[in-house]
C-alpha cells in the first residue's frame, strides 16, 4: 500500500531553488503524484519554458524519494494546461511577502494588452506601501519583475501574474 | 503517415526560430544599454531557447520513432542544435540577422515577436497536441515579449532625433526579411489542412494591423506590405537557404560540441 501522504509530504520538502522560500507545492508545479508498476511518478509543470531551475528541481525530487527508500522515481513533465500563479497556495504567498517578494495579485492582469501600462496595486513587502511604481517587467528570474516603492525608496521584486 | 516528414520538418523550423533568436538575443548579456534592459532582453532569450528545447525534444522524439537513423543513432535535443549544418535550420532570416545598434535588436524582436504571437496563438488549437501544449505555454510568455518590444519601438521611434534615425535605419535593414514570415514552406501546406499548422496568409492581416498601429504611435511610416515573394531570395530560410549571417551563429555555437563531442560541463 502507497503512502501517498508521505509522498506529498516529502514533496513539502523540495524547494524551489531560485526562490528557496518557496516550497514546489506552494508554487504549484506538482500536477499528480501516482503508482505505476511499483515506480512512483511525480508530474511536474514548468513555471516558465526556459526556466532553468527546472532541471535542479527534478532532480532534487528524484534524490529526495530515493533517500526515503522509494527505489524507483519518475519524474514527468506536462505543460497544458500551462502553469499559471494562480496556482500558488495562499501559504506560499505568505512566505513571499515575509521574505521580501511582492506576491501575485489574484487579478490577472499580465495579458493586459495597454501599453506602458502598469499592474496596479502591488504593495511594498517592506513597508505595505501602494504607492509603487515598475522598474522592469523583467527581473532578476523569469518569473518576477522589478519594482521600485516610492515612499520607502526600496527596489523590491514581484512574482509576476502569468 | 503521409504528412509525418512535414511535421519533423515543422517542429524542426518553430525550434529553429526560437533558438536562432534566442542565441542572437544572448550576445546581448553582459552588454546591453542599461542593466535592467540587459535583464530583460536576456530573459526573453531564456524564453526562447527554453521554447526551443520544447520543439526539439518533440522532434527528436518524432524523428527517432520514425526510423530514419541508425539504430543506436539516438536523435536528441543537443545533436539537433549543435550537428545539424546550415541547410537542415529551418528558421526565418529575420532571426538569423545580426544585432546591429539597440534600435535594430529592438526592431528585429518586435517583428518576431508579433508573428509568434498570432502563430502560436492559433497553433494553440493545432490538432497535434504536443505543438498545442508547446504553443500554450509559450503564448504566456511571448505577450510579455510582444508588450516590451511594441514599448521599445514607441519610445525609440517617438524619441530623439539620433533614435529615430536610428529605428529608420533598422527599418530599411530588416523590412526586407518580413514578407517570409507570411509564406508557407513546402511541407506546412499539407499541415495546415490536416488542422496541424496554422494558415499563414491568415495571420498576416492581423500582424499588419498590430505594426501599423505601433509605428503610428511610435511616428513611424509604414512601407506597405511585407516584401518578400516565395522562392525569392529573401524567403528561403524555411526551407535551408539562408543569409550568411547563420553560419557565424553556428559557428560559435556548435564549436566546442564539434570540437570535443560529447562534451558536457
Amino acid at each position: 500500500m502507497v503512502d501517498y501522504e508521505k509522498i506529498w509530504s516529502l514533496l513539502e520538502e523540495v524547494n524551489d531553488p531560485e526562490v528557496p522560500v518557496l516550497s514546489i507545492l506552494d508554487l504549484g508545479i506538482v500536477r499528480d503524484v501516482k503508482v505505476e508498476e511499483g515506480k512512483v511518478v511525480v508530474v511536474i509543470t514548468p513555471t516558465y519554458s526556459g526556466c532553468p531551475a527546472m532541471d535542479v528541481i527534478r532532480m532534487q525530487i528524484k534524490m529526495t524519494l530515493l533517500q526515503q527508500g522509494y527505489e524507483s522515481v519518475d519524474i514527468r513533465s506536462i505543460l497544458s494546461p500551462a502553469w499559471t500563479t494562480d496556482w500558488m497556495s495562499e501559504k506560499g504567498k505568505d512566505k513571499l511577502r515575509a521574505f521580501g517578494i511582492a506576491a501575485p495579485t489574484p487579478v490577472q492582469q499580465v495579458c493586459h494588452p495597454g501599453l506602458f501600462s502598469r499592474e496596479e496595486g502591488i504593495p511594498c513587502p517592506r513597508c505595505q506601501s501602494h504607492h509603487t511604481s515598475l522598474i522592469s517587467q523583467f527581473g532578476s528570474t523569469a518569473c518576477k519583475a522589478l519594482y521600485r516603492c516610492e515612499d520607502c525608496k526600496e527596489p523590491f521584486d514581484y512574482f509576476k501574474c502569468h | 503517415m503521409a504528412y509525418q516528414q512535414a511535421l519533423i520538418d515543422f517542429t524542426l523550423q518553430l525550434a529553429d526560430n526560437a533558438l536562432i533568436l534566442g542565441h542572437r538575443n544572448s550576445e546581448w548579456t553582459g552588454h546591453g544599454p542599461v542593466l535592467e534592459q540587459d535583464i530583460a532582453l536576456s530573459n526573453i532569450a531564456l524564453d526562447l531557447v527554453g521554447q526551443a528545447r520544447y520543439f526539439y525534444q518533440y522532434a527528436a522524439r518524432l524523428i527517432n520513432r520514425s526510423g530514419q537513423e541508425a539504430p543506436g543513432a539516438d536523435i536528441t535535443e543537443d545533436s539537433l542544435a549543435y550537428l545539424r549544418d546550415g541547410w537542415d535550420f529551418r528558421n526565418c532570416l529575420l532571426a538569423e540577422q545580426t544585432n546591429g545598434d539597440w534600435a535594430k535588436t529592438i526592431l528585429r524582436q518586435f517583428f518576431f515577436s508579433a508573428a509568434q504571437y498570432y502563430l502560436y496563438e492559433g497553433l494553440r488549437y493545432s490538432k497535434d497536441a504536443e505543438l498545442a501544449a508547446i504553443s500554450e505555454k509559450a503564448f504566456k510568455e511571448v505577450i510579455y515579449h510582444l508588450r516590451w518590444s511594441s514599448e521599445w519601438v514607441i519610445r525609440l521611434g517617438d524619441g530623439t532625433a539620433e533614435s529615430r534615425a536610428r529605428m529608420e535605419t533598422a527599418l530599411g535593414d530588416l523590412w526586407k526579411f518580413t514578407g517570409e514570415l507570411f509564406i508557407p514552406a513546402a511541407y506546412e501546406e499539407p499541415l495546415v489542412l490536416e488542422g496541424i499548422a496554422v494558415e499563414l496568409s491568415s495571420l498576416q492581416p492581423k500582424w499588419e494591423v498590430k505594426v501599423r498601429e505601433i509605428f503610428s504611435e511610435a511616428g513611424l511610416s509604414y512601407p506597405g506590405a511585407p516584401a518578400g515573394k516565395k522562392g525569392g531570395l529573401l524567403a528561403g530560410g524555411k526551407e535551408g537557404r539562408h543569409t550568411e549571417q547563420l553560419g557565424y551563429i553556428l559557428a560559435e555555437m556548435q564549436f566546442l560540441q564539434r570540437a570535443y563531442p560529447g562534451c558536457e560541463w
